[in-house]
């Protein structure tokens, strides 16, 4: 380094010598690690992911039963086959309104939480715990835990309305369609308020209190502040939201298929149920990975929609 | 499905693909483990008992009849060298399960189902031909034939049962007195246990006449159906491809139950009762009369003073519905030999008496119908009399037109009992259409 004047003295210049060979080697184990590295992600990508995507969709063009298997190639048998069923179209309708009714109830409350808890008191921190706490039952486990409180005949609430002297007749909470839904609806926003609370939570405590300083300086209302700071500075949060939410509410299943296995009388199939009959009640897995196609293929769009939606006013 | 499903039904579904594995590990292990018979389906030079040789069996049965799969196991293990090892399945993930094994020719030397899937089982080949090692047994005749029935294929015997499930009636002593009605005197045709009903309703209180799953396609089945075969009517045709629903028989059940609904005799919760719960309500001690699972018998509160008795039609007779679990050897074991050995076991005078009997349940033979643990219990010889008499309908597509909690059965049920019966029609029809397929 002392007697090389071809080279500029730099203060902090980048390793020395290596030249030609050593370094292209240095390049190469480097290569080498990396790959290392992300070969167990893409063997598990490729294992649990990609093989059973293309299974689903070979799935899907073939004659395949349950216990007799690949009886070969039928398509596009099992698509056109899809629309006959009775239960496709009003499932799809179901499926959306429990979509909508979640997002916009569960999101709102979220928002609403995660304004209430954002400073951190000890009250506040009680009031995060509490809300978050459900998030750590699983959807199965909390669905039974509701199917027992719902139940007229061992469950609590009905005894408890009537030594109230509330009620007389005992409640009905999965009878009727209506009741069945909003049931179901109740129990989601219990499982998962407090999950949406935490994402919101992050993304507002994210804003600088800056902003917020110098909006009150300029004589801006709260709601002024809400409005114009919060809401734009939130917008990736409540797009994360937004996105994880409507996904998980269009592959409903585990909450129907324990509360009301899609009753009474069939007025809360969602999509996800009639793959699952399909394929165990009717034994069809190829008309059941058809389905599956096509609900991939529906999500896959709307995700890229509300990505683009999303960002576009960024 | 059936009664006994009710029990775990509704139970937790998921790790699907955890199971999966653990599954698959199970098998491999199994796999490698012992050697044993070299099995050709027809039992040849080794005897009606197969062989007790040390062979590792592995075994699969589903978590609603593991109960009795356990027992049974733990006693052959105590007493052979063959050693059983027993993997229970959810319920609800039974059919996947096997599906998946079947696929995978990873079934299990040993698998039980529930009996109205069987059919399922055996024309897609997956259980081994015992034809002739039944045959071979000195009580052959006395099985309860209606799950050998059930697992003819192509008249080539596949299953023996493994556990008894029949829908009786019970009724509750203690009610019946304080309605004045005699305590032992079970109704004796289905238009009395409807006034029977009625009369327990009307102590009023949190009393109520009777219940039953009313969002639950597989209970109707198994509750009803009987009051039809009593009266000598018919539900399907010979080979399951058709519906006869629209029977008087049948329509005479609604009506009787229509009536029930409609007057509120019925116990709350029956509406949206999807099966998971519905056999929780009788023990309660607030229900005067219903048919309910044999295999509750033995769960019943001590004290609860209640009887057993067989179903009975519409204008009398008594028929039940033979439900439960059939089990036989898989097609791809190849220790059926020593697979037979259990399965033979089972059906022993031993096995049908120290386990079965003794734990309460109902025996699978009737020539056992009476015996040293039953007689101390009246209502089990009730059971266990039915038995030979009960009736297991036959079809391929038995689950998907009956089971299914968003199929045509369920919808004619709720329509016929909770509304005016319209859609009758169009309900059959479809119900035929899945049958036929």
């Amino acid at each position: 380094m002392t007697t090389d004047t071809s080279t500029p003295p730099v203060a902090a210049r980048p390793e020395p010598a290596p030249r030609g060979r050593p370094r292209r080697s240095l390049h190469r184990r480097r290569s080498v690690a990396g790959i290392a590295f992300a070969l167990p992600t893409a063997v598990f990508v490729l294992l649990l992911f990609v093989l059973p995507l293309f299974t689903v969709g070979q799935m899907s063009l073939s004659e395949w039963t349950l216990l007799g298997g690949n009886l070969g190639l039928n398509a596009p048998d099992n698509y056109s086959d899809l629309w006959s069923s009775p239960l496709l179209w009003p499932s799809i309708g179901f499926t959306l309104l429990y979509t909508g009714i979640v997002t916009v109830i569960m999101l709102s409350i979220a928002l609403g939480i995660a304004l209430l808890v954002q400073e951190s008191t000890r009250w506040t921190s009680f009031l995060r715990t509490a809300v978050l706490v459900p998030s750590a039952l699983g959807l199965a486990s909390a669905s039974l835990l509701f199917f027992g409180l719902y139940s007229p005949n061992i469950g609590p609430i009905t005894p408890a309305l009537q030594s109230l002297g509330l009620i007389d007749e005992a409640i009905s909470f999965l009878g009727t369609p209506q009741a069945a839904l909003w049931s179901t609806v109740f129990l989601v926003i219990w499982r998962f308020t407090g999950f949406y609370m935490l994402v919101l939570l992050v993304g507002l405590q994210g804003i600088s209190l800056d902003v917020y300083e110098a909006g009150r300086l300029d004589g801006a209302s709260r709601w002024q502040l809400f409005r114009d700071i919060t809401l734009p500075l939130l917008r990736p949060s409540i797009a994360l939201s937004l996105i994880l939410c409507v996904t998980g509410s269009l592959l409903a299943f585990d909450q129907f298929f324990i509360l009301t296995r899609g009753g009474p009388d069939n007025s809360t199939v969602t999509v996800v149920q009639l793959i699952y009959r399909e394929a165990f009640s009717s034994f069809d897995l190829g008309g059941a990975a058809a389905l599956s196609v096509v609900v991939l293929l529906v999500l896959v769009v709307l995700n890229i929609v509300q990505f683009r939606a999303l960002r576009s006013t960024d | 499905m059936f009664p006994n499903t009710q029990h775990t039904r509704g139970r937790v579904r998921r790790g699907f693909t955890g199971a999966a594995f653990v599954a698959a590990a199970v098998v491999a292990l199994a796999g490698c483990a012992g050697g044993g018979g070299e099995g050709q389906g027809g039992g040849g030079d080794v005897g009606p008992e197969g062989l007790d040789d040390g062979t590792t069996l592995s075994m699969w049965t589903r978590a609603a009849t593991q109960a009795q799969s356990e027992a049974f196991v733990e006693a052959y293990n105590a007493s052979h060298e063959n050693q059983v090892e027993l993997t229970v399945i959810p319920t609800d993930d039974y059919q996947a399960k096997v599906g998946a094994a079947a696929g995978a020719q990873n079934l299990p030397d040993l698998f039980a189902a529930d009996v109205v899937f069987v059919p399922n089982y055996t024309s897609q080949g997956l259980f081994t031909d015992i034809t002739d090692r039944i045959a071979s047994l000195d009580f052959a005749d006395d099985i309860v034939q209606s799950h050998i029935d059930v697992g003819t294929y192509e008249d080539r015997q596949y299953v023996l049962p493994h556990t008894m499930d029949l829908s009786v009636m019970f009724w509750n002593k203690t009610l019946y007195e304080q309605a004045g009605l005699d305590p032992e005197a079970p109704p004796t045709t289905l238009e009395e246990f409807a006034e029977q009903a009625r009369a327990v309703d009307a102590l009023g209180g949190d009393v109520n006449g009777t219940f039953f799953g009313g969002n639950c396609g597989g209970c109707a089945v198994f509750t009803w159906w009987p009051s039809v075969w009593a009266d000598g009517g018919e539900v399907l045709n010979e080979e399951g491809t058709e519906a006869t629903l629209d029977t008087p028989e049948m329509e005479s059940v609604f009506e009787i139950w229509r009536g029930l609904v409609a007057d509120d005799v019925v116990a709350p919760g029956f509406r949206e009762e999807t099966g998971a719960t519905w056999t929780g309500v009788f023990p309660e001690g607030n229900v005067g009369v219903m048919p309910m699972p044999s295999t509750t018998i033995g769960l019943m509160p001590d004290d609860l003073d209640f009887g057993v008795a067989p179903l009975p039609g519409v204008e009398g007779g008594e028929s039940t519905f033979v439900g439960g679990d059939s089990i036989g050897i898989a097609a791809s074991s190849e220790k059926a030999d020593a697979a037979w050995n259990f399965l033979a076991w089972t059906m022993s005078d031993e096995a049908q008496l120290e386990v079965v009997a003794q734990n309460g349940d109902v025996v699978a033979r009737s020539d056992l119908a009476s015996n040293e643990y039953s007689d101390a219990d009246p209502r089990l010889v009730t059971a266990n009399e039915i038995a030979a008499e009960g009736r297991t309908p036959k079809s391929l597509r038995f689950g998907e037109a009956f089971n299914d909690p968003n199929g045509p059965w369920l919808a004619m049920v709720r329509n016929a009992v909770l509304e005016d019966g319209g859609e009758f029609d169009q309900r059959l029809e479809e119900i035929d259409a899945i049958l036929s397929q």
